[in-house]
């Protein structure tokens, strides 16, 4: 993204390289993280909010385990797993040419994991506050599951999915622990927290404040978005 | 051939339905006080429940068999129903509720020209474009009524559909949902609490009580070609 955009210019708006390429590698990886969030996140809350087999709780409890861990667990684990010896780092090379680990790749994945657990528990809570009568109603109209799924469900549902897929994209855009375990820095995976951190670290407080200032910005826009999803009517 | 046979009993909780009737073309309506069963009779017609035992036939079909393992899913049994509150999709417009309900034309421009016809036979054309949450309650059902019938239905049901309007809303939409059904030729079973609704609407009354059919009766009328209802004996009431 940066490439597109020449640094003249950058600097002409006064948006030095030192906001602007930590801000476009975070936006991003969590632009990215959150696409995939998005389709699987939705798409287990579906299930999990829709169907009716035994391990359901346990199923969500898994997924949302990032939510109550610290990111550096979950940025070890990740590090351990993708880097470590084994079949997913045979697979990775397979596949990528190299480890997952200290790439954006890699930054896109930690994020995935950590934001899918509110994409994923919005969407199931909206989608099992749909009034299931009018799915029946459907139904009766002759609608496949798959046409209800997308034509009244998920539809009706739309509030808390938007909802939750913003609180996702929020999460990856702040995360700080997982993504720098798993980046360790380099400067093609370095995110807004972790520019901020390095910033701070290295006694660069101007810069620090500025990079605060920016994701404090973010936060407030994402929030505030939210905020006003739940006061429009529904429809 | 009779256009429903229904034969079953479920249990809910303390609750036991046990009914059997049968009925022809017209209007069938099932009457009685509230939870007596009636709209738990029409969710098993419309397979949006099983029955414990039983059958239940549409047109000569069985679409619910206990004994044989018989359930065809309420998708393919080609009904049309009316609920109460009408139950239109809130995020889509009036004239898209109707057509996302016709089986019978297949391509868009096809269905929504089936459901427009249909709209302006209720009289609701004039809201095609509006969202079902800017229409008053008579509205509503107007188009309920035409989504219900709009698939070219075997039988289409009515749950209450009156119930929720006040009173002269309810008299002008008995007498269109009366010409509208008839014309169309679509069986149809209606329930209702209210006495007079059950006169004035149906062909044949089938009184619910408990659980339990306790008498059936045509509904005397000038051009009287109402169905001809059976009890499981085989008795007909007066």
């Amino acid at each position: 993204m940066t490439a597109l955009i020449p640094h003249s210019w950058l600097n002409s708006v006064g948006i030095p390289p030192w906001v602007w390429n930590p801000l476009s590698i975070s936006l991003h990886a969590a632009g990215e993280a959150t696409i995939i969030v998005a389709i699987g996140g939705i798409a287990l809350g579906y299930i999990l909010a829709q169907g009716h087999f035994p391990g359901r709780g346990v199923i969500e409890t898994i997924f949302s385990m990032p939510m109550a861990l610290p990111p550096t667990v979950v940025g070890y684990y990740l590090l351990t797993r993708l880097g470590g010896p084994g079949p997913i780092r045979t697979a990775e090379v397979h596949l990528f040419g190299h480890p997952l680990t200290f790439t954006f790749t890699g930054i896109v994945i930690a994020q995935v994991v950590e934001s899918f657990p509110y994409c994923l528990r919005f969407s199931r809570a909206a989608i099992a506050n749909v009034d299931p009568r009018f799915e029946q109603a459907a139904r009766v109209m002759g609608l496949s599951r798959w046409r209800i799924a997308l034509l009244v469900t998920l539809p009706l549902a739309r509030r808390g999915i938007v909802a939750g897929v913003a609180m996702a994209f929020g999460r990856a855009l702040g995360d700080f622990g997982a993504t720098m375990i798993i980046s360790g820095s380099v400067p093609m995976a370095t995110t807004m927290p972790i520019a901020l951190y390095n910033a701070a670290f290295f006694g660069s407080h101007d810069q620090a404040m500025v990079l605060a200032l920016v994701q404090l910005g973010a936060a407030f826009v994402i929030l505030y978005g939210v905020s006003r999803l739940g006061k429009i009517r529904a429809w | 051939m009779t256009a429903l046979d229904v034969d079953v009993t479920r249990t809910i909780g303390e609750f036991d339905l046990d009914v059997a009737f049968s009925v022809e073309s017209g209007i069938s309506v099932l009457f009685g006080p509230s939870g007596a069963g009636k709209s738990l009779t029409l969710a098993l017609i419309a397979g949006l429940l099983r029955p414990d035992t039983g059958k239940i036939a549409i047109n000569g079909r069985i679409v619910s068999d206990r004994a044989s393992n018989v359930h065809v899913s309420t998708q393919e049994r080609r009904i049309g129903m009316v609920f109460q509150d009408g139950l239109l999709l809130p995020h889509r417009s009036v004239l898209d509720n109707v057509a996302l309900a016709v089986r019978q034309a297949s391509g868009r421009q096809a269905r929504r020209a089936v459901a427009h016809s249909w709209l302006e036979r209720v009289g609701a054309e004039d809201f095609a474009d509006r969202r079902p949450g800017s229409l008053s309650g008579g509205q509503r059902q107007r188009v309920a009524l035409a989504r219900g019938l709009a698939g070219d239905p075997a039988l289409v049901l009515l749950d209450e559909p009156l119930s929720a309007l006040d009173s002269a809303v309810r008299r002008e939409l008995r007498n269109l949902i009366r010409e509208v059904i008839i014309s169309s030729g679509v069986p149809a079973v209606l329930v209702t609490h209210d006495a007079e609704e059950a006169e004035q609407l149906g062909d044949v009354v089938i009184a619910y009580s408990d659980g339990r059919v306790t008498a059936m009766r045509d509904v005397e009328r000038p051009d009287d070609v109402g169905p001809q209802p059976e009890s499981r004996d085989g008795n007909r009431s007066q």
